[in-house]
Order: structure tokens, then sequence, then C-alpha cells
């Protein structure tokens, strides 16, 4: 080829991505457009018919006007009609009294905050957070608010990952900082490992209480946590993202049942009394969440739909060994159970 | 004094060939593989600006599974960096080995559309870090073959110049388009395919086709010699490159990542969080402007110098982001010296390695240096972390900051010697 011919080659190969990149960006556009302005598939209910009783409250992830609202659903008919509120969360926790909501704030330099909203869904406070939000728990009053952040390294050179958990009361009150700094218990010695990371918490009901995920050197531990002494204890080994069972009597969390490069997670349920431990081997596989307790014998998780992106479903799978699970809300992100 | 001396070769080059002397001091193959960087790297800084939003939000894996993808190719890239030096040498074709580096990445971004859960990702990841690691050298072995001695410097601060400018455009573009089209991850996907394309078209099709050893000995003929013989990894060894290697090691191991100094700068209170994305597009703002000027001033005052007295900056940067000023004055100062510190090391430790070896072995001996300095930083890191949790950021970052500073006090009586290393045409 002569040097102009390479030329023309050049700006035809530029000509042609620009046109074909530019298509797919306008296409793109107007699809999105088009779809976040879809009413949602499912039924619909006011707020107020729904928030009077029991319900379940989550992330609506449906492809429509709604992506990404907090919206809720009856507890005696998850499937039912539900009511969507004007709150935009990645993960979200509620109570009778309130909620408390992890979200991102698009733009050049994207931020991430906490929000605390009142009964009614109006923010009452809010804080940035220091990354990606990751998971968020109350207390069962709600009273306390957990919130986990995932601080990615920001550069091409950048490895490994670190999580930022902390909690604080709900009024904005008393802050406890950042878990990574209470004084952590394994085996019954006092140890201070650099490589610690904290995640995942959940409330006993005393306000002082808490398990959540420690991990140092490779492996996880579930830790008992107290407010008051500022301790984290290890009571147990490869447990994430734990949650207690409404009677405080059991913790269930994802175990990886597949060690090694490739992470595999399995739910398993642990007794605190008796120390019993079983996977659920007919549950889920491959799931990434912190379950949430229907009641005393059942979990909540979410799945990503495979072929869908962005597209998530809410589970439910009773705490037993050979429960198989049961598509229990479409469309639906970070279930939490309002009794 | 040593201006002189490091210029003789050059000088003695340019009388014994007339054409020499006519070349521009940065040719139009240094601009172009400056623009093939630009429009790879806006490509690669946009995705990997989403990349963490991209999976959490969509793909719905945590990092903690993102966390075990990154390290995945830590260790891949040092290896392949020296094996793509290797090849370039061997091969005498640096052009196609960095066309392959740049195509892999390419192609690895077409598969991150349809890749789905960790493992794929993982491996799409990994495909594109080699494709970085493959064509870093051959492309520095070109800009290297393509510049007279004299203009080094100033031939690598244009090439950084324009890389910076695509790393600072990419987040740009990526979150601009977030903004017009919500969670439009895979439009952001595409738009960084076309740019990779068009990098890769742009330097397979009007690239220069660089052949070091080839070209030395079309010159050489006639006059003094053959052309070179082939590569032999005896070259690497070379008496000169040595303490070059040394020098940018133990610098290295006290070059902790700009992500401590940037902690730092938080842990000064009344920075908000958000900002942090917004350091790193400061210091790659400094380094953009200070790349060229840096790098000319190198070209004059000498390149090892330059690289060595280079690391004075970032012992101001340590400093800088610890002292007990106010926050804007620490965190621009911070920045700035950040941006001078990459100007006077990143692509003159290029220029300064690719003169110490044979010209057979070019290639490979820029790939050596920039493997130590790139594992000497990785551990710098790692030790660094254990450092700042035991004392906390101030004393981390004073520590750190004196001990680089007796090293390059150390590495100082060294200069001279580099300087004047005979160099290789």
């Amino acid at each position: 080829m002569t040097g102009r011919a390479r030329v023309v080659a050049f700006v035809a190969v530029v000509v042609v991505l620009v046109a074909a990149a530019g298509f797919y960006v306008l296409r793109e556009g107007r699809e999105v457009r088009a779809q976040r302005a879809a009413e949602p598939d499912t039924a619909q209910a006011p707020v107020d018919a729904v928030a009077d009783g029991p319900r379940i409250v989550f992330r609506h992830t449906g492809i429509d006007a709604e992506y990404g609202h907090v919206a809720m659903v009856g507890l005696d008919d998850p499937s039912g009609p539900r009511a969507f509120t004007d709150v935009v969360c990645d993960r979200v926790a509620a109570r009778a009294s309130g909620a408390s909501c992890l979200a991102t704030e698009r733009g050049v330099a994207t931020a991430y905050t906490s929000q605390q909203l009142d009964a009614d869904w109006q923010v009452v406070d809010d804080t940035d957070l220091p990354g990606i939000p990751s998971r968020t728990r109350l207390s069962p009053d709600g009273s306390l608010v957990a919130t986990t952040v995932f601080v990615t390294g920001h550069s091409y050179m950048s490895t490994g990952f670190s999580t930022a958990t902390e909690v604080h009361a709900f009024d904005g009150g008393e802050r406890w900082g950042n878990l990574e700094e209470f004084q952590l218990v394994v085996a019954g010695e006092e140890v201070d490992p650099v490589d610690r990371n904290v995640w995942g918490v959940t409330f006993a009901d005393d306000d002082r209480t808490f398990y959540a995920t420690v991990a140092t050197g490779g492996r996880t531990h579930l830790v008992e946590g107290d407010l008051q002494a500022r301790t984290l204890t290890a009571v147990a080994e490869d447990a994430e993202c734990p949650a207690l069972s409404p009677d405080g009597s059991r913790v269930a969390f994802k175990v990886d049942v597949d060690p090694g490069r490739k992470v595999v997670w399995q739910i398993a349920v642990l007794d605190l009394a008796t120390g019993d431990r079983a996977v659920l081997e007919d549950g889920p596989r491959g799931l990434d969440d912190q379950v949430e307790w229907l009641d005393d014998d059942t979990l909540l998780y979410g799945m990503p739909r495979r072929d869908e992106p962005g597209v998530t479903d809410v589970w439910s799978v009773d705490a037993a060994a050979d429960a198989t699970p049961e598509l229990l809300i479409e469309q639906a992100w970070s279930p939490t159970v309002v009794p | 004094m040593y201006i002189s001396v490091r210029d003789r070769p050059g000088a003695d080059e340019r009388a014994a060939d007339g054409t020499r002397a006519a070349r521009p001091p940065v040719g139009r193959a240094v601009v172009l593989l400056g623009i093939v960087s630009l429009l790879t790297d806006v490509s690669s800084e946009s995705v990997s600006a989403i990349l963490p939003l991209y999976l959490t939000m969509v793909v719905g894996l945590s990092p903690v599974a993102y966390g075990l993808i990154d390290g995945l190719y830590q260790g891949v890239s040092a290896l392949v960096r020296l094996g793509g030096g290797w090849v370039s040498d061997a091969t005498d074709r640096p052009k196609w080995v960095a066309f392959l580096g740049y195509g892999l990445s390419a192609v690895a971004r077409v598969f991150l559309l349809f890749a789905s859960g960790a493992a794929g990702i993982a491996a799409v990841v990994t495909a594109d870090r080699i494709g970085k690691g493959i064509r870093t050298a051959p492309r520095d072995a070109m800009i290297s073959t393509a510049t007279p001695t004299e203009h080094l410097g100033r031939a690598f601060g244009v090439h950084r110049m324009l890389d910076t400018i695509g790393a600072a455009l990419g987040p740009l573009i990526a979150f601009g388009l977030l903004w017009a089209i919500p969670d439009g991850y895979s439009v952001v996907l595409v738009v960084s395919l076309a740019f990779a394309l068009a990098g890769v078209a742009l330097l397979g099709l009007l690239g220069p086709d660089v052949r070091p050893r080839r070209d030395r000995g079309a010159r050489a003929a006639g006059q003094t010699g053959p052309t070179p013989p082939p590569f032999r990894w005896r070259d690497l060894g070379d008496r000169r490159l040595r303490p070059l290697l040394v020098v940018a090691g133990v610098l290295g191991l006290l070059t902790v990542g700009d992500g401590f100094i940037y902690l730092a700068l938080l842990d000064h209170g009344g920075v908000n969080v958000t900002w942090f994305p917004l350091f790193y597009v400061g210091t790659n703002v400094a380094y953009l402007f200070l790349a060229v000027p840096i790098g000319r001033l190198a070209d004059r005052v000498g390149r090892s110098r330059t690289l060595v007295l280079g690391h004075l900056a970032l012992v101001g940067a340590y400093l800088c982001s610890v002292l007990p000023t106010s926050t804007a004055a620490a965190t621009v100062g911070t920045l700035a010296l950040l941006g001078v510190f990459y100007a006077a090391t990143d692509g003159v430790i290029a220029a300064i390695a690719g003169r110490l070896v044979p010209v057979q072995a070019r290639t490979s001996g820029i790939a050596a240096a920039q493997t130590v300095v790139a594992v000497a930083r990785m551990l710098a890191s790692a030790g660094f972390g254990l450092l700042w949790f035991l004392l906390g950021p101030a004393a981390a970052m004073a520590t750190v900051a004196t001990l680089l500073t007796v090293a390059i006090a150390g590495a100082a009586t060294r200069i001279g010697r580099l300087d004047r290393s005979e160099v290789t045409a």
C-alpha cells in the first residue's frame, strides 16, 4: 500500500468507527429513554395502601420509569401490586419508623451518599460516603444505622479493595466510626492485623450487640460486636455478610464453597446456641448479597438475571439444608422486611 | 561538563551521517505514537473509571470478587513486559509487537461487552493488561529509535503529554455518556471500543515500521561495520544498564502509590471524599503540562540527573500531603509536585534505558527498567501499608520521605557515571 492509500484507509476506518459508535449511542440513548419512560409491567398500588400493613421494602429493578426507586409490596402478597416511592437507592433498609438509603449521585465526579428517611420517605439527614454502596442495615427498632461501602482504587495500577463499615445513630447523634478501629479478638486473643476489612453488619435487638464479617490474612470471620465495649470477637470462620434471625437464635451468611481463585458463594446457617452449621446445598449458588430473614424460618436474597443486565429478582428459601429457592418478588433488589 | 561529554556520540554521528542532522527534534513518528496512546488511553481509562460501578450495579458482582480480578494481572504483567521486549528485539519488529499488544486490548473490549460473571470479566481484564504489558516497551523503543539522542527527553515528553491527555479525557467522556444516558454502561463500552480500534488502525496503517537493528545496519553500512548481531540475553547484562536498574529499583522501593498520598491529603480533614477522583485528574493535568518542559530540561542538564533529582519532587509531595498548612495549599502543592515527579521520571527512564544497551537489545533494556520500577513500587506500596498502620499518616510519610532523601543522595553519586555512559544511537 502506498502512503496515500494508507492515509485514505485510516480515514475510512475512522469514518466507519465514528458512524458505528454514533449510531449505537443514539439508538441506545433513544431506547433507554423510551424504556425509562415506560410504566412498570407490574400491578401498582398507592403507597398508603401498602405502607400501613406488614410489608417488604426493596429497590425496584425493572427497566422502566421506576428503575432504582424504592418500592414495597404487602408481606402477604409479595407478587401482588407494588407501591413506588420517589426515593432512588442502590441499597435500602427500612423499619416502621424510617429507612436508610445508600445512593449514587451521577456526575463527572460520581459521589455517594447515605440518607436517613422518615416514615414518609423524606430525607432527615445525609452524609457523604467514601465509596460504592454495598450494604446497609437498621437495628430492629430502627435507632441504629450500619453502612458498608467499597473503597476501590481509582487508578489504572490499583490493586485490591477495601471496605469502610460504619455505625451511627439514626438521629445523627452518636457515631461509632469505622469498625476497623474496634478491638479485634480472635481465639481469645487480642490481635491487631493491618489487613483487616469489616463488612456486612446485622444488629441484635439490644442496641448494643451486632454481628459482622472481618477478613484478615485471606480468611473471613463471623464476629460478634459490642458497641459499648468497642470490640469485635470472632465466633466462627468462613462467614460473610451475616444476618441475624428475628428471634436472635440463628445467623445466616454466605460461604465460599469452592475456595481458591474462583468465588462461589452459598448460604449457610449457624445455630448460635449449639454451634451447628448447615450449608443450604440445594439453595442458590453464586449469590452475592447480604441475606434478610423473612421470618424465623425463611431467608430472602437478591440474584441478578443472567440474560438481563441490571435486572434482579428477590428469591426466598427455607433456612434448611435441603430447601430449594422460590422466586418471591420479580424485578427487585435489597429486600427488607417491615413486620 | 556532562553535557558536552554526553552529547559527543550524537555529534559524532551527525558528522558521519548527513541525513541525521536534518531530522527534527520530535519526529512525526513520535507524535503519531503519542496519538495512538491518546486514543488507547481514552479507551482504557473510560472503562476503568466505570468498571467498579458497572461490576457492582449491573453485573451484580461485589468488589470482593473484583479485588481478586484486579490482583490477577499484577504478576502476569511483569513477565509479559519482558517477553514482549524479547520478541521485539529478536524479530527487530517493535511496531508489530506493539500492534499485537494494542490489538489484544482492543479485542478484550469486545468481549467485555458480553462477559458476565467474575471469571469472564477476570479473563477480559487480564487480557487487557497483558496487551498493555506487551506494547509499552516496543512502543518506547520505537520512540527511542526515531529520535536523535540529544532530543530524547523532549520526544518522550511529547509522547507522555499526549498519552496523559487521553487518560484525562477518558473518565470525562465516560461520565459524560453516563450522565446523558442513565446506566448506559454498554454505550461507554462501545465508545471505548471505537477509540481502541481507531488507535490500532492508526498504528497499523500509518505507524512507521521502525527497525532498530536493520536501520542501524543500513546507516552503518559502508562506514563502520555490518548490521548489529541479533539480540542475546547477555546484552541485557550490559555494564551500563545495571547501575540504572539498581538506582531505579532502590528509588522505586521508596515510591509509594499515589493512593496513599491522596489518602494522606484526605486525612488532612476538610477535604470532601468526593474529591478523591479529582486528585487523580489534578496530578494528570500537572503531568501533561510539565512533560515536555521537563523532558527538554532533561536533554540539557542530563537525563539521569533529572530522573534522580525528580524524586525530590516526590519527597516534596510526601511532606506536602501531611504538612499542617491549609488544605487547599497542601492539595495544590502535592498534586503539582506529583506531576513534576512523573514528568521527570516516567518517560525519562525509558529514554535513558534505550540508550544503555546495544541497539539489538533496546526494547528488552527498556522493558527491564520498567519492570524493575513496577515491581519495586508494588513492594513499596505493600510495605508502606504496614508503616501507615503502625505510625499513622504523618509519621509514615515523614519516614519514607527521609529514607527517599537518603536514597536520592546515594543515587546522586551515580548520576555522573550514568549520564556520561557511552550511548547507543
